[in-house]
């Protein structure tokens, strides 16, 4: 019985590496040549073998006493076209003093298993199938990385490969990396933008969910910003490039992903050093088990010692024992999780951070630019001793070198061009505001702080928005109102950040108290500090990381201008509406492409999930692993078995791993 | 000085060795081998020539794992 079942295993192996070799013949079937020589190779040995089988033993007993070393002779042939790669890499293993290895595991294993057959006469077919099996196993696997491997770069892929520029009149395709700065370069419909870079003539609309995972396209016309990665999709843009290739966010983007899997996360050093443990503890394991039941038998208990049988157990101890699916799926799960998390538009830039994500528990948002959008609008001018229009020239000349969203919305308010000689002596006093010297006259223009500072009286202001007071040439001159305006997917943001297990939130603002509390209040803010100083964030962050248990971690959100140091002080940093702000790529942890508070909860389910199957792999690759340990030692399971856990855990490790590139419904 | 270099390797331990013999090697001050991307990233120590050192780096991965490729 057993032998027809193991003749219809080789043939399907057969047929399976014959199929597999017509696959591997077509252009982008990605199997490298070392794999295809493996084929042939498994090819070879298993119509070999089966022939050996159906032969039988009787056969080469008809040509007398030679038969059995012809039989024998033909068997050492087939184990050496299949496994002599094994035996000449644990050859030199032993060399360099790398002696536990999989391979050495292997190549005693299967040798230990020969010689034990010569020694009976008896049965070789098990040493070379559990060596073709084993290879067929590690073919699959590196197949399966491979492809997955290269499936991930693919998805991850959105360097351009080339810029167009126009010369006498025709386009050329050049090197971006040739591009200089300020060269105008041609971006056709269905062509990546390769360059960051300004729109100087056509109309066209972007696709930008190669960047931001979001496929609502963007309008682009000239004069506007436009950033590389984006896909042109309507009309002709020229663009006049304002970066090197290099600089660009596209490079930046790709540098960020394709090193974020060299940060290793606590998993991964977990695996590897528990890898350089566990396979000498195994071979010793087995040593013990060939050597100490025989002795007490003997000795102990007068028994006969059963040498073959231990020494068969202990060989068999040894196929099952290869560390592989655990070596191999927790890196290829981080890298998916990596990969997924950038479809989506979250750049995560270390497989550390993606594990300490998925333990966030306490969530600390920066109010400005995250929660709200951070377009500040000029909402009334109260108490104004002069014309509001002058009030608010002022303000804005003063403030004309910040680029604070106040000024910018008070410039907006102005709607002139801003004339800078009008305006000098610029001084601004962080948290409070400025002090510049306009058309000869002193203006300070700041919060309530500034006004104390200069001892200025002011007048309280009854509506909720940032107050900014004016005193001129140390008189009091009013007050301008400017308000913010929510997200609309902030309120939402919390309550799915609340369902994804996130216990605390707080935000932190420089914002005054009034207006905090009243966003709090809508958003649904566990807790809000206001009126604080950039260095005051890093205080207060600083208390929250004391007061959180240890376990749980902080996640700071800011939308990476002047929040920095903060970002930095969490446990983990997150910066949000990323694209094209170097600054906020540079200093977090974990970057949101867009502005969309939404895709914080989406992180941390990716990361929960990512890690979710981490922790399944090594669960179950351990715990597979021990059983059958234990099976064979008790001599409940024989070769076939163990070299069958070990390869069908690693294909299940794999494709679960796998499992972590699906990020759409979590 | 940091560089870095396309590398081929089959299995995840056996860029982890790699990883390993190449931090041993003189002249390097730190390396990373990134399996999934196939890369090596080698900072070099200060005054060190990046041609030479690497020559020592191949050989030492070669060593570890026969059948590695380091393109330089």
């Amino acid at each position: 019985m057993q032998e027809y079942i193991i003749n219809g295993l080789l043939i399907v192996v057969a047929l399976l590496a014959v199929i597999l070799q017509c696959i591997g013949a077509r252009a982008n079937s990605g199997m490298t040549k070392k794999q295809k020589v493996m084929l042939w190779r498994i090819l070879a040995a298993t119509v070999l073998l089966l022939g050996l089988q159906v032969l039988g033993a009787a056969a080469f007993d008809q040509l007398g006493a030679a038969g059995r070393w012809v039989r024998l002779a033909c068997y050492l042939v087939d184990y050496a076209i299949i496994g002599y790669d094994i035996l000449q890499k644990a050859w030199k293993g032993i060399r360099n003093g790398q002696v536990f290895d999989e391979h050495f595991l292997m190549a005693i294993a299967t040798l230990g298993a020969l010689a034990l057959a010569i020694y009976e006469n008896g049965d070789y077919l098990e040493a070379i199938a559990v060596m073709l099996f084993y290879q067929v196993g590690e073919w699959f696997q590196s197949y399966a990385v491979g492809k997955s491997r290269r499936n991930i770069s693919d998805l991850m892929d959105i360097r351009p490969d080339y810029a167009n520029i126009e010369r006498d009149g025709k386009l050329e395709q050049v090197d971006p990396d040739e591009v200089e700065i300020g060269s105008i370069i041609v971006v056709q419909p269905g062509e990546k933008v390769p360059i960051d870079g300004i729109v100087t003539e056509g109309v066209s609309t972007l696709n930008t969910a190669a960047l931001t995972g979001e496929s609502l396209p963007r309008d682009a016309k000239a004069g506007d910003e436009i950033i590389s990665g984006c896909v042109n999709m309507t009309g002709v843009l020229k663009i006049k490039t304002t970066k090197e290739f290099g600089e660009s966010t596209v490079s930046k983007i790709l540098d960020l992903v394709e090193n974020a899997s060299s940060r290793k996360s606590k998993s991964e050093d977990f695996i590897s050093r528990f890898a350089k443990i566990y396979t000498p503890a195994v071979c010793y394991a087995a040593l013990a088990l060939a050597i100490l039941p025989p002795l007490v038998r003997m000795f102990a208990l007068g028994l006969d010692a059963g040498w073959e049988t231990w020494v068969y157990r202990a060989l068999t101890f040894l196929v099952a024992s290869c560390p592989c699916a655990l070596v191999i799926s927790i890196p290829l799960s981080f890298f998916a999780g990596i990969g997924g998390a950038s479809k989506a538009g979250v750049l995560v830039k270390g497989s550390n951070y993606l594990e300490t994500l998925s333990q966030t528990k306490v969530v600390v948002f920066d109010k400005t630019g995250t929660l709200t959008q951070g377009v500040f609008e000029v909402n009334g001018i109260h108490h104004s001793e002069m014309e509001n229009a002058k009030l608010v020239e002022y303000a804005a000349l003063a403030e004309s070198a910040s680029s604070h969203p106040i000024s910018k919305s008070l410039q907006k308010a102005y709607g002139k061009e801003i004339d800078r000689s009008r305006v000098s002596d610029i001084q601004e006093i962080s948290g409070n505001g400025v002090i510049a010297k306009v058309d000869g006259h002193t203006v300070a223009a700041g919060n309530d702080k500034l006004m104390k500072r200069i001892g200025v009286d002011y007048i309280n202001c009854h509506s909720v928005g940032t107050i900014i007071h004016m005193a001129i040439d140390g008189k009091y001159a009013g007050h301008i109102v400017i308000s913010d305006v929510e997200k609309p997917t902030s309120k939402q943001a919390i309550r799915a950040l609340k369902d994804a297990g996130v216990q605390k939130t707080v935000m932190l603002t420089g914002d005054a108290k009034q207006v905090a509390d009243q966003v709090a209040q809508d958003l649904g803010v566990d807790q809000v500090y206001s009126q604080l100083l950039p260095a005051d964030k890093v205080e207060k962050v600083e208390a929250l990381l004391q007061e959180k248990p240890e376990k749980a971690k902080l996640a700071f959100v800011g939308d990476g201008i002047n929040d920095a140091p903060v970002l930095g002080r969490a446990d983990i940093g997150i910066a949000m509406g990323a694209m094209g702000s170097d600054a906020a790529i540079e200093a977090a942890d974990v970057v949101l492409m867009d502005d969309d508070p939404m895709k914080i909860s989406t992180a941390i389910k990716i990361s929960r999930k990512c890690l979710r199957i981490v922790y399944q792999n090594i669960v179950v690759a351990i715990g597979i692993k021990l059983i059958c340990l234990v099976l064979v030692a008790l001599g409940f399971a024989n070769m076939w078995l163990a070299v069958f856990a070990d390869v069908g855990v690693m294909i299940l490790a794999v494709l679960n791993a796998i499992r972590a590139l699906f990020v759409k419904d979590l | 000085m940091k560089k870095t270099y396309k590398i081929e390797v089959d299995c995840a331990n056996c860029a982890n060795l790699m990883e390993d013999a190449a931090r041993k090697t003189s002249g390097v001050q730190n390396a990373t081998v990134n399996f999934m991307t196939q890369k090596m990233i080698v900072e070099f120590a200060e005054g060190q020539e990046p041609a030479s050192v690497m020559a020592s780096v191949t050989k030492a991965c070669k060593k570890v794992e026969p059948d590695c490729e380091i393109y330089l």
